[in-house]
């Protein structure tokens, strides 16, 4: 029998929506005053996200309506898509980094949420896989975007020491090997530092949500506990299959560092 | 020959760095002298395969470059870069990185030695030596390998006169105990002079000169 079964509902008046908006309100008269020149921002960013939540809102009604699994599948696909190519534009410095980001985020998404299902934690209904597909997909696209940030970087500033290895007869995995290890670590690590913190400096999103909806703490701190795990995993999978995959795209098959930018003439 | 050039041309994204080099490199003590931006650098990685050529082919020791199965071939066509770069950690644990890589026993302190080293600065961490320890350390790290020619670029750019002679001291000695050739890239016709035999002098990518030491350098 699943652990998590909530069955509580709210009712959200439109009304209520609106009034929220006075904090936006507060926030834009916050910056006006103060010259922080975000008024625009603000203004963008609620109307976006008006927009944006309310399709996701009626792309989900419908999906929980068909109550197919495949409908679900094809959200969860045009998920790991956009995912890949956001994270792709914070992973400029890496070249070709869109097919190890498209296989970091699928794998990431169908692994977790295929062992949380084979497990029996959740059902393999919309009503889970929605919510549950979309945390983990979007930790993996945060974590590999960050991984293959630190990537691009690190290799630019590690050149001449990869290519002093790749002299000694070592190869490309052996030579990018510290490289390689730090991006992961980097990609992974604002995910085991906030699971540290967890509950004492924020409380996380799901258990928020949950309380407010009307659940009881225990049931809201055990489903938020097995979000964090199952997100762990996910962050794991995506940044660890991204950097491997990536890292190879900065050499050649002769294990030659690929030239990327104008190398300088030695200095006389 | 050791290395033999035919035609050799490469081209970075636009400007021609190397044009239809054509020359020979004997067993023995080499060295490429030219003005910065002359292309030596570029030929040096040519040769053990770092970098390919766009046109051209290299021959070592009468077989293509090509053919050789480049892991292989750098280590036993050793190259030192023109500046340090060790891997974190002690002298000692880069020598013996190297030394696995290559599958040969490492004999820390004579290595050590052969590169102007003591055998203290084994177990020295390579963030705490100055940039002659370092180079000579890199010097070190290449010799562990045990290899059979050593490229070496501009070992002593970075140097002051009392570490250049160091380095100097220890590149002729590996010449005469180790019998090991090298291709040492210098911009400095004074220590082409000082440390080599045969010379080819690059002049904006093209071959201004090739031959005995005395020849080319009158």
């Amino acid at each position: 029998m699943p652990l998590a079964t909530v069955s509580t509902s709210i009712h959200i008046a439109l009304w209520q929506v609106a009034a929220s908006l006075a904090l936006v309100a507060l926030a834009a008269a916050i910056s006006f005053w103060q010259k922080a020149d975000l008024e625009r921002d603000i203004g963008i960013a609620t109307a976006r996200s008006i927009v944006q939540l309310t399709l996701v809102g009626y792309a989900i009604k419908l999906i929980f309506d068909a109550d197919t699994i495949w409908l679900v599948l094809v959200l969860l696909a045009v998920m790991v898509l956009f995912g890949a190519i956001t994270a792709r534009s914070r992973a400029k410095k890496v070249p070709s980094s869109f097919q190890p980001l498209l296989l970091a985020l699928a794998l990431a998404g169908g692994t977790t949420l295929g062992l949380v299902v084979a497990l029996g934690i959740f059902e393999p209904t919309p009503r889970y896989l929605v919510p549950v597909g979309g945390m983990v997909i979007g930790n993996a696209m945060t974590a590999s975007a960050v991984a293959l940030n630190r990537l691009g970087d690190e290799m630019a500033d590690a050149r001449a020491r990869i290519e002093a290895t790749l002299a000694l007869g070592a190869t490309a995995r052996e030579a990018a090997a510290p490289t390689v290890r730090r991006s992961l670590r980097s990609g992974m690590i604002t995910l085991v530092d906030s699971t540290k913190t967890t509950g004492l400096i924020f409380f996380p999103g799901t258990m928020v949500g949950m309380l407010l909806a009307g659940a009881s703490p225990t049931d809201a701190v055990r489903l938020q506990l097995i979000l964090l795990y199952t997100l762990l995993g996910s962050v794991s999978i995506s940044a660890l299959t991204a950097t491997l995959l990536a890292y190879r795209n900065f050499f050649t098959p002769a294990a030659q560092l690929r030239e990327l930018d104008e190398p300088a003439e030695a200095p006389a | 020959m050791l290395f033999e050039l035919r035609d050799v041309g490469l081209d970075r994204g636009g400007p021609t760095v190397l044009d239809s080099l054509s020359a020979g490199i004997p067993e023995g003590a080499t060295a490429i002298v030219g003005p910065s931006g002359a292309g030596k650098s570029t030929l040096l990685r040519l040769l053990n395969r770092l970098a390919e050529p766009d046109r051209g082919e290299i021959a070592y020791r009468g077989e293509p470059l090509r053919d050789y199965e480049p892991l292989a071939l750098r280590r036993e066509v050793g190259l030192v870069p023109q500046l340090p770069a060790l891997l974190e950690g002690t002298v000692e644990s880069n020598l013996r990185y190297a030394a696995e890589l290559a599958s040969e026993p490492l004999e820390l302190e004579q290595t050590l030695e052969h590169a102007g080293l003591d055998a203290s600065f084994a177990e020295r961490d390579v963030k705490k030596l100055s940039v002659g320890e370092q180079q000579r350390a890199m010097l070190a790290r290449a010799l562990a390998q045990r290899p059979r020619v050593l490229l070496l670029d501009e070992p002593t750019s970075a140097l002051d006169h009392a570490a250049r002679d160091t380095i100097e001291a220890a590149l002729r000695e590996l010449r005469s105990e180790l019998e090991i050739s090298t291709v040492l890239v210098s911009h400095d016709p004074e220590q082409a002079r000082r440390l080599s035999d045969w010379v080819l002098r690059l002049e904006g990518g093209r071959l201004a000169g090739c031959g005995p030491l005395a020849e080319v350098l009158a």
